[in-house]
Order: C-alpha cells, then structure tokens, then sequence
C-alpha cells in the first residue's frame, strides 16, 4: 500500500471546558477528494486546523506524506509541535483555503500568489510570475492580476486564494467551507474551480454545505458529529443510503427539498 | 508695523531650521526603530518582556519631557561613575543630551502607535500566511509590519509634528534652534510679539510641509485603497 | 543625608517646599484646563454651528495652536505680556519694566493650547451623539436651547470624558514648562532644590515621581468618571 497523503490519529481537541474532536483518525489517499459535512460547531473547522497546524491538537498523531510531525510538551501540561521548521515545511506541503479568503490587503493578486513561493520556497521570481499567471488564467482572473483584494468580488477573492494556495504546488488542498462567504450568485464560479481541480485528480478536504457538489465530485464523504466521525462513505452510501440516524436529520434539514 | 525687521528676524531665525530639523529626524527615526522592539515587547505574550515596555512607556508618557531633559542634561552628572564613562563626551554636550531626551520620549509615544497599527492587521490573514508556512520573521516583515506601518502612518505623522514642537525645549539647555534664537533676539531687541510671532510662523510653515508628505506618502503607500486599474489588461 | 530625610518634612528636607510646588502644578493646570473648556467649548461651537467666516477663524485657531511649540506661547505672552504692559505704564508715564505675573501668563498660555486640543474632542463627541435623538428631541417640539442643554451637553460631555482625560494630562504636562518663566511649581522647586544641594538627579527623579503620582491619580479619576457616565451606553 503506498504512503496516505495525510494520516490523522485519534486527534482529540478540547477548548477549555469544551471537547471538540473526540479522537479522529483518518487517511486520506493521494488524489482522494474528501468532502467533510456536519453541524455548525461540529468541528470541521477545527480538524482542518490540526491537520495544518493552525491549532495543535491536545492527543493523536498527524502524519503528512508519511512524516509525522515531532511533538514537545509545554510547561502548562500541553503539548506543541517541537520543530517550528517542520511545521513550516508542512504547511508549505498542504495549501489552505479559508472561509473569509484572507488574501493581503497590501498586495496585488499577482502579488499574493508569488509571496509564498518566493518568500518561503526561494523559487526564482519570474519563474514564479510565470506560473501565477498562469493559474489566474486557470482560475479565470487573469485580467484582475494587478488589482488589490478590495477591488474585487467575493468571489474572485476566493479564486485568487485558491491560485494562491496552488502556488506552493501542494500535496493536499484544504478548503474550510470556501463558498460560504459568498452572494449566491458568486458560489458557482468558485464551484466550477474546485470542481476541475478534483477532476485533475488533486488531492483535497474540503468543509462544505454544498451537497451537490459534495455529491457530485468526491470519492469519500465524512459526516462529523459532536467532535466524532459518525459516518464514512462513497457519496451514493452518504447521501443515497444513510445509515445513521443523525446523518438522515442532517441531510433532512440541509438537502434542497 | 517694522517690516525690514520682520523680514531681518526671520532670516535670522531660518539659522536654527536645519538645527530643528536635525533633532526631529534623528529622534523620529532612532525612536521609530526603537518603538517597533518595544511594540514587539509589548504584543510577545511575555511578561518579561511585556512588563518592562509598558512601564517605559508609562514613565515617558507620565512625565513632562522638560523633566527627562533636566534629568539628562543635569541630572547624570551627579554621578562620578558617568562622568568617568565612556559616555560623558556626549552626554555633556547639551546637543546630545536633548537628542537622547527626545529619542526616548518620543519611542514611548511611537511604541503606542506602531503597537495600535500591528494590532489593526486581521488575523485572518496572519494565518494565511501561516497556513503558506511562512516563519514568524517572515509573516512580521511581509505581512504585518507593511500594513501595520501603513495603518500608523496618519498618528505617526502626528507624532512627527509633536517633536519638532518638541525640539523647542532644547533652548532651555541652551541649544540655539528656531526658539533658542528667538530668545536671544527677544532679549537684544525687547520686541518679543514680533520675534516669537516669526518664530511661530516658521514651525507653522514646517509643519504645514510636513503633513503635505505625510499625506502624499499614505496615498503612495495605500495604492489600495485608490480606485482600481481604470481599464482591464489584456491577459498575456 | 539619605533621600528620605532629604526628600522629608524635617528642618533640613525639601518636602514641605515640594508639597507647595504640587499644589501651585495643580493649581496652575486646572486653571488652565478651565479656561480651555471655556474656550474650546466656544471653539466647537463656533466650527459646528457658527458661520462661514467664524467656522474658518476657529480652524485656523486650532491649526495655529496646535503647530506652533508650547514653549513659544508660554513666551509670547509672558514676554510680550510684559512688553505691552511696560509700554502701556510708559504712555500713562511710568518709566521702567512691569512683569506680568507667571502664574497669569502660564495658565493662560496652557489655556488656550488646552482649548485647541479640547475644541477638537468636544466636537468628536458631539459627531458621537446618536443623530436620531436629536431629530427625536425636533420632533417633540424642544427648541434649540432646551435641546442642547437636555440632550446634547450631557451625551457631549460623557463622550467627550476619554478625550478630556488625554487633554489634562497634557495641560498637567505642559504645566512644567511654566517653570521657565518663574513659576515655582514642581519642577522650579527642583531646580531650585539641586542647584542648592547639588544634587540635580535626586531631585529631578522625584519631580519626575510627583508627575507620575499626579498623573496616575487623575488617570485613575477619570476613568471612574467615565465608567460613571457609561451607564447605559453599550458598548462594542
Ligand atoms: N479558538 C477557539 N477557542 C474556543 N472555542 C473554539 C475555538 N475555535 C472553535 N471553538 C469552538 O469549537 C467548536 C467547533 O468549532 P469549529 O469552528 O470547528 O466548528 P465548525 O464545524 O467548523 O462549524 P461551522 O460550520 O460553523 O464553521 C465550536 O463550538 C466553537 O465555538
Ligand atoms: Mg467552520
């Protein structure tokens, strides 16, 4: 069996009095496209964030491309990553997509897409300037390349973010719920993005409400529940053949009629 | 009213201009840089450092900046160990000594505006940048201290204009700036309205050009907030 | 002699002459925090309700007061003072040189600084008051009297606390440099104080302390104000 692209085990995350992630373990396949649903304040966000780091988790292992990340424990009884380098290489290896885009406001699109990849992998600059545009031009916002974040759409934000965290080449694209933010009229253009990159055959979590297009283009769907994976399918077993009761109230309250 | 006089002291007065201006700039600049380690301290999450910081700034913001200068220029003196150190050269010298007073004061007053302007950038995008595996300096020096500088500017421009009022101080240890000069005169001439009346025009006047290059220099730094591109670039 | 006995109530210390100077600092700083609420009220009114002619006249006021170093005012009118009060006594036939009191010409000279700066939170607040109650106020009928002084003042003035607190401790600073014109308040007596004992430093720092103390206790004050005034007012 070859090497997953990410291996999560038994990730517990708890905030004070409250446990978010009950022990998560999960492997994700090179090219596996891996739609995460659930409740708000299930968790979601949160297992995106363990695996990139931006929260570490209390217990559990998080393993990408078959390297685990090295743990240290802290003086207040916790534990963080040992090796800030590590962590930095990493991330570099999954590109995140947020909710809110957070694209840098101080910089041209052109300019957010090259940053990390000259600034963090020391690639050449025109090289670099060469690639982004041409993943402008994928993300269909090639002519907005000079333009700053506020002069453009939700959704040409988050597809400029999308060509940004593509940039880094990464192994696994994470999405946290990327068209949430967005006027209805704005989602497709973002679908239609992820939707080709999926189809290229990337490997990608994606946090979304978007059943159809959960439905439509992943290989495996994840239906998280009060900080545990409560269900685990192919879309047809998810959304066709629910197993679970909470998973049916779920689907009841959230399928379009 | 005597305008050959007039125009006699104020050419007389421009003679302490590039003595003001002097003291203003190496104070800001020293004094920014300074600031930034300080708002750094401030916003570490260390108590070690953090302590410390904010009680400098409480000191230096707390008390007159007459005081520091006394303090500095008479003060250190008392102690034999600094007039035997390597130090005494300069802090003997009336000029350094208000230098330094105005460095120190006005990096307690900078580390409040440079800490505001850092806090002021989203977290949202902190964490982009985190999430591209950018290190802590990385993230610092191309993500929060452009945008956080950018959203001091206005205050510190304020501040800028704070110090060379500021450097009018420096006369009562006997430098001979704009004020300095004026006093002078006032007491050769007796006629003090028209002598500080010029006096005050010329900082009027500088500091009228210096909030002009403020201002031109956060529509510079803001291409941002500007309208966008006017006409869409072919795609190459 | 250590610094307690030096700094003490006993034949030999300093404190009784010092606890005096703290006085004549407050004494000297409220009255000029008067005269600048007076004033800066008279300011904001002129710029938010006054003509075309008045509202410019009170902008440049405060573009004037606010570039030009408190030092030179201090000056200009203790000196200036001085020189039309000695040639007024020359026309009416007294020879010789009339000094205008310090403590007049220092309150008065911070005063009308304090109102620039006070001008400018007073119509900060007033920008604050909630635009719906006043045309709630119009629509039941209040005339423009009854309003302001039912509605807008009070609101004005709990807004306007914050701000007013930053303008005092700015007078209270700015008192210090009454000191250069003769005034024995805290520093002066400092002055005073090294030179006879030559012991510059240890009485500087403790003109620096009394500031602290003064500016920590009025911080402190105004802050219970301003939780007072909040009641009822949400906040994000
Ligand atoms: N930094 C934090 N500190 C404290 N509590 C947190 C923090 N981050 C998340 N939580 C809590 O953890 C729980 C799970 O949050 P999470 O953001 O992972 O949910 P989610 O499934 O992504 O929900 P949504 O669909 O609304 O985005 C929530 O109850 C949230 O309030
Ligand atoms: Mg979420």
């Amino acid at each position: 069996m070859t090497t997953p692209a990410i291996s999560l085990k038994g990730i517990r995350k708890r905030f004070g009095d409250l446990e978010v992630l009950k022990g998560i373990s999960l492997d994700a396949a090179e090219g596996d496209v891996i739609s995460i649903l659930g409740a708000s304040g299930s968790g979601k966000s949160t297992l995106l964030r363990c695996i990139n780091l931006l929260e570490v988790a209390d217990a559990g292992d998080v393993v990408i491309g078959g390297e685990a990340i090295a743990w240290k424990p802290k003086r207040d009884g916790g534990r963080e990553a040992a090796d800030r380098a590590q962590v930095e290489r990493m991330r570099a290896r999954l590109g995140m997509v947020f909710q809110n885009f957070n694209l840098w406001s101080h910089m041209t699109v052109l300019e957010n897409v090259i940053e990390a990849p000259v600034h963090v992998q020391k690639r050449p600059k025109a090289e670099a300037i060469a690639e982004a545009e041409a993943l402008l031009d994928k993300v269909g916002i090639a002519d907005k390349r000079n333009h700053y974040p506020a002069h453009l759409s939700g959704g040409q934000q988050q597809r400029a973010a999308i060509a940004r965290a593509l940039a880094m080449h990464p192994r696994v694209m994470l999405f946290d719920e990327p068209t949430s933010a967005l006027d209805p009229e704005l989602v497709g253009e973002v679908l239609r993005v992820m939707r080709a990159l999926a189809y290229e055959g990337r490997t990608m979590l994606v946090v979304t409400h978007e059943i159809g297009f959960a439905r439509e283009v992943s290989d495996r769907v994840l239906f998280l529940h009060q900080g545990v994976i409560e269900a685990d399918g192919r879309p047809d077993e998810i959304f066709t053949a629910p197993k679970s009761d909470r998973l049916r109230q779920f689907l009841a309250r959230t399928m379009p009629a | 009213m005597d305008l050959v006089f007039l125009a006699d002291t104020f050419v007389t007065l421009l003679g302490g201009v590039p003595l003001l201006l002097q003291l203003t700039a190496i104070s800001v600049s020293v004094g920014a840089v300074l600031a930034v380690l300080l708002a750094l301290m401030r916003l570490s999450g260390n108590p070690l450092l953090d302590y410390p910081a904010r009680g400098y700034v409480f000191v230096f913001r707390g008390t007159p900046l007459l005081v520091q200068i006394f303090l500095i220029y008479y003060g250190l003196g008392q102690f034999p160990e600094i007039r035997q150190s390597v130090a005494w050269p300069f802090l003997r010298q009336p000029y350094w000594c208000a230098m330094l007073a105005l460095t120190l004061n006005t990096t307690a007053y900078a580390t409040e505006i440079i800490r505001g302007g850092i806090l002021s950038v989203p977290f949202g995008q902190i964490e982009a940048a985190r999430a591209c595996g950018m290190s802590r300096l990385l993230i610092f020096r191309r993500i929060i201290l452009p945008q956080g500088l950018r959203t001091a500017l206005p205050a510190y421009g304020n501040e800028i204009i704070l110090m060379t009022r500021a450097t009018a101080l420096a006369s009562v240890i006997t430098l001979m700036e704009v004020t300095g000069i004026a006093s002078k005169l006032v007491s050769e001439t007796f006629r003090a309205i028209e002598v500080f009346a010029c006096a005050g025009a010329i900082y009027l006047i500088i500091n009228f050009l210096i909030s002009r290059a403020i201002a031109l220099a956060e529509r510079r730094l803001s291409p941002q907030l500007a309208a966008p591109p006017a006409a869409p670039e072919p795609a190459r | 002699m250590g610094y307690f006995e030096l700094m003490g109530f006993g034949p030999k210390g300093w404190g009784l002459l010092l606890a005096q100077a703290t006085l004549m600092t407050i004494a000297v700083s409220v009255t000029a925090f008067a005269i600048g609420a007076v004033l800066g009220g008279l300011l904001a009114w002129a710029r938010l309700a006054g003509g075309r002619g008045i509202g410019i006249a009170a902008e440049t006021y405060v573009t004037v007061l606010r570039g030009i170093p408190d030092l030179l005012v201090i000056y200009l009118l203790y000196f200036g003072g001085s020189s039309v009060l000695t040639s007024v006594m020359r026309w009416l036939g007294n020879d010789g040189f009339v000094g205008v009191n310090a403590f007049a010409a220092g309150a008065i000279a911070v005063g009308i600084i304090s109102a620039a700066y006070q001008s400018e939170v007073y119509r900060g607040a007033f920008g604050a008051v909630a635009k719906g109650e006043i045309e709630a106020a119009r629509a039941v009928g209040m005339g423009r009297m009854l309003m302001f002084r039912r509605i807008l003042a009070p609101q004005i003035l709990r807004f306007a606390i914050p701000g007013l607190g930053n303008v005092w401790q700015l007078a209270l600073k700015e008192s210090a440099l009454i000191s250069v014109v003769g005034l024995t308040e805290i520093l002066r007596q400092a002055q005073v104080g090294a030179g006879s004992t030559r012991q510059p430093f240890v009485f500087f720092i403790t003109a620096a302390l009394l500031y602290l103390l003064l500016s920590t206790v009025s911080g402190w004050g105004f802050n219970r104000a301003e939780a007072a005034a909040m009641r009822g007012v949400r906040r994000a």
